[in-house]
């Protein structure tokens, strides 16, 4: 992620607005995401068991975040026994400094590294650039990001807003600058673009010293890391290096092995439709020097950077049960039209939309409107494989968006105001709560209502408008329903 | 305050809400999904193994002990490979039909002398029927985990039925978490383009799995 960066986004409305004009991006979005939506379903429906699964995966994480002190003890326990260090980082910076000094301790300027949410997030490979550390992506999406000077529009595909003629230009054009350049010739055909990305890292992959990883799960009980990926970068950034340093959110902690058991199943089959993916890695700390297998230096960076204010909101706690899968982001209408990059944020889709107001708070202009980038379908929650209930957040986001109230930011109990440009919805709301309370008050309203509305706007004035620019204001019956469930006698009379 | 201790006071601070007497572990999760998919016969498991394999690509082939080395050497030859990486514990027998030259898996070796060599053959500690996956951890007849990594074409060797599971979580307990572990399903492989499944990418471009039988 050498080039864009997401400070200063406009609000999801605008972002939105902009990028469903783009008629490429929407074709692109749209072929990716029906491909894989149709394929998903039938991986899903190859196990008899799904539900029972999700519903496991869902209490796993969450007894592990009720008890997460006790299970990042245990974690960093077994991992130094097992001859890792173990780092503690409360926000970005902290992280980033503490691997960016990692990485100089060994005198190298460069690094390969595994596709990584967590090293996306804090901004990791600007950090090392300013250091003079040169990362390289290894991920052919997050090298495809990388060399078109990008930003990622998918946790698992960065490059889904790009298709194949696309991404054969960058390479052509890119990677030269980078390293071996792209073969002579090179056609858009999927292999033959693998085949380029092969050739180019290869050499990087060989001659590299150091490599950074996420991880998918962290065994507690045994310490033990667990990599999930398809192409082979990941083994090779996680075995060929002398050093390997894992940056994980604290909440990828899994209490037991057996644990694993749901998860290497649900994981594949949610995420890229397959009974299994290709590659999964884990490793235990070091190996002895009797072995000698894989890295002689293992460092693992646990990174807070908003997750305990996240764990502090006892209904948007649930947003930290994530396995990055990508689901929801496939099967959501928002985003099959809007894109990645309309999100502001490493996390897009309705993920995104519920974890980074959490992570980020929401102060900013565009962490205070993804709780409303969503028509509320459900389909996220549907599909989510240790089910969080995404809708649900949402609303409790907007509500904390629309009234403000209590929040924990950076580990302390403060009050945030409600949000500018909401005064409009919490007057309505408060005239709303007066009136319903009134039923005299409620009926007049409502005959009143019925008898002027052929003097109805098609549109609302002032603050409605925005609302009334993307619906259909409801029409006003002639009779509100109270008097005529009254003159009807509950619809039992209805010849008079 | 070190960051450790910070970061463990927060998450204690926002976990005010959970009691004291929360359910313990061995309660909290009820584990009612299958221990495995369907009632097979040993035998129709291994045959779910080889439809799994080959289903994301793997060639799957079958033998006896007795034609284990012969196969390996046509593999070999059908493959025109010159060099090939060995485990160091890996039985001499399963080579002695080929003609290569043998590269014995050693610490001292430089992963580019490793992208030299032609091809690895391995066994395995574990596959897995359901998902088509082979489990490698490092045993001596297995070798470092980078011998199956860098050369672009691996061999793996399956005693079945013995080493053969139906199910994920059948798996999981036949195996020890302490070792390095690497499960492949199937040749390297890519959705990034699309989303949409490529193979061949950084790990072995070709993957033969060989089911090899008592008799």
């Amino acid at each position: 992620m050498s080039g864009g960066t997401y400070l200063g986004m406009p609000a999801f409305p605008k972002a939105a607005h902009e990028a469903v004009r783009d008629e490429t991006l929407r074709g692109n979005l749209r072929h990716a995401t029906h491909t894989i939506r149709a394929k998903r379903a039938t991986a899903v429906a190859e196990v008899s068991d799904w539900a029972e699964l999700r519903e496991a995966g869902k209490q796993i994480k969450d007894h592990t975040l009720r008890h997460l002190d006790r299970y990042l003890v245990q974690l960093e326990e077994s991992v130094t026994a097992a001859g890792g260090t173990v780092h503690w980082a409360a926000d970005a910076d902290e992280a980033n400094r503490i691997v960016t000094g990692l990485v100089k301790a060994t005198g190298e300027s460069e690094v390969v590294k595994v596709k990584s949410m967590a090293t996306q997030e804090i901004g990791l490979n600007e950090a090392l650039e300013a250091e003079g550390i040169r990362a390289y992506e290894t991920d052919l999406a997050e090298l495809i990001v990388q060399l078109g000077e990008d930003r990622p529009s998918h946790i698992l595909v960065p490059a889904i807003h790009r298709n194949r003629g696309e991404i054969r230009d960058i390479f052509a054009r890119e990677m030269g600058a980078w390293g071996r350049p792209a073969p002579e010739g090179l056609t858009d055909t999927p292999a033959e673009l693998a085949d380029a990305a092969r050739l180019h890292l290869r050499e990087k992959f060989l001659r590299a010293k150091v490599g950074i990883s996420g991880a998918n799960f962290m065994v507690a009980e045994t310490g033990t890391m667990v990599v999930v990926e398809s192409e082979g970068n990941g083994r090779m950034c996680l075995t060929l290096p002398e050093t390997l340093i894992s940056v994980v959110g604290i909440e990828k902690t899994v209490p037991t092995w057996r644990d694993l058991e749901v998860f290497l199943q649900t994981l594949p089959r949610s995420s890229t439709a397959e009974r299994m993916n290709p590659y999964t890695s884990t490793w235990t700390g070091t190996t002895d020097s009797g072995t000698a297998d894989g890295p002689r230096d293992f460092h693992l960076v646990l990174i807070d950077n908003g997750r305990t204010d996240t764990l502090a909101d006892e209904v948007g706690r649930q947003a930290l049960r994530c396995i990055r899968c990508s689901a929801c982001l496939n099967v959501c209408p928002v985003y099959e039209r809007a894109g990645g990059h309309a999100y502001g944020s490493v996390y897009p889709g309705p993920i995104g939309a519920i974890l980074s107001p959490q992570l980020r708070g929401t102060g900013s202009e565009i962490d205070a409107s993804l709780p409303y980038a969503s028509s509320l379908c459900g389909a996220c929650y549907d599909v989510c494989p240790v089910a969080i209930d995404i809708p649900e957040v949402l609303v409790h986001l907007r509500e904390r968006v629309v009234q403000g109230g209590p929040v924990t930011r950076e580990g302390v109990r403060v009050l945030v105001k409600p949000a500018k440009g909401h005064a409009a919805e919490r007057a309505a709301m408060r005239a709303a709560r007066w009136a319903f309370g009134r039923p005299g008050v409620l009926r007049a309203g409502q005959r009143l209502a019925s008898r002027t509305r052929r003097f109805h706007p098609r549109t609302l004035p002032g603050p409605g408008r925005a609302w009334s620019d993307t619906r259909s204001v409801p029409e006003v019956p002639a009779e509100p329903f109270r008097d005529w469930w009254q003159r009807t006698h509950g619809g039992k009379d209805t010849s008079k | 305050m070190s960051s450790r201790d910070l970061i463990l006071a927060r998450v204690r601070r926002a976990l005010a809400d959970v009691p004291r007497d929360d359910t313990p572990y061995d309660r909290a999760v009820r584990r009612d999904y299958l221990r495995e998919h369907g009632n097979r016969s040993a035998g129709r498991t291994v045959d779910l193994l080889a439809e799994n394999l080959a289903d994301y690509r793997a060639l799957v082939h079958r033998c006896t002990a007795g034609e284990l080395p012969a196969t390996i050497a046509r593999l070999l030859a059908g493959r025109g490979a010159a060099s090939v990486a060995v485990p160091a514990g890996l039985d001499p027998a399963w080579l002695a039909a080929a003609d290569v030259t043998r590269m014995p898996d050693s610490a001292a070796d430089t992963p580019a002398a490793l992208d030299r060599v032609d091809s690895v053959v391995t066994a395995c500690a574990v596959a897995i029927a359901e998902t088509g996956t082979i489990v490698l951890d490092g045993g001596p007849d297995q070798g470092r985990r980078r011998i199956t990594l860098v050369p672009d074409h691996h061999i793996c060797v399956v005693r079945v039925p013995g080493q053969v599971v139906s199910s994920v979580p059948q798996g999981l307990e036949r195996l020890d978490p302490a070792r390095p572990l690497t499960w492949i399903s199937g040749p390297s492989a890519t959705s990034d383009i699309e989303l949409d499944r490529v193979e061949g990418v950084h790990g072995p471009r070709t993957l033969e799995v060989v089911l090899v039988s008592a008799r």
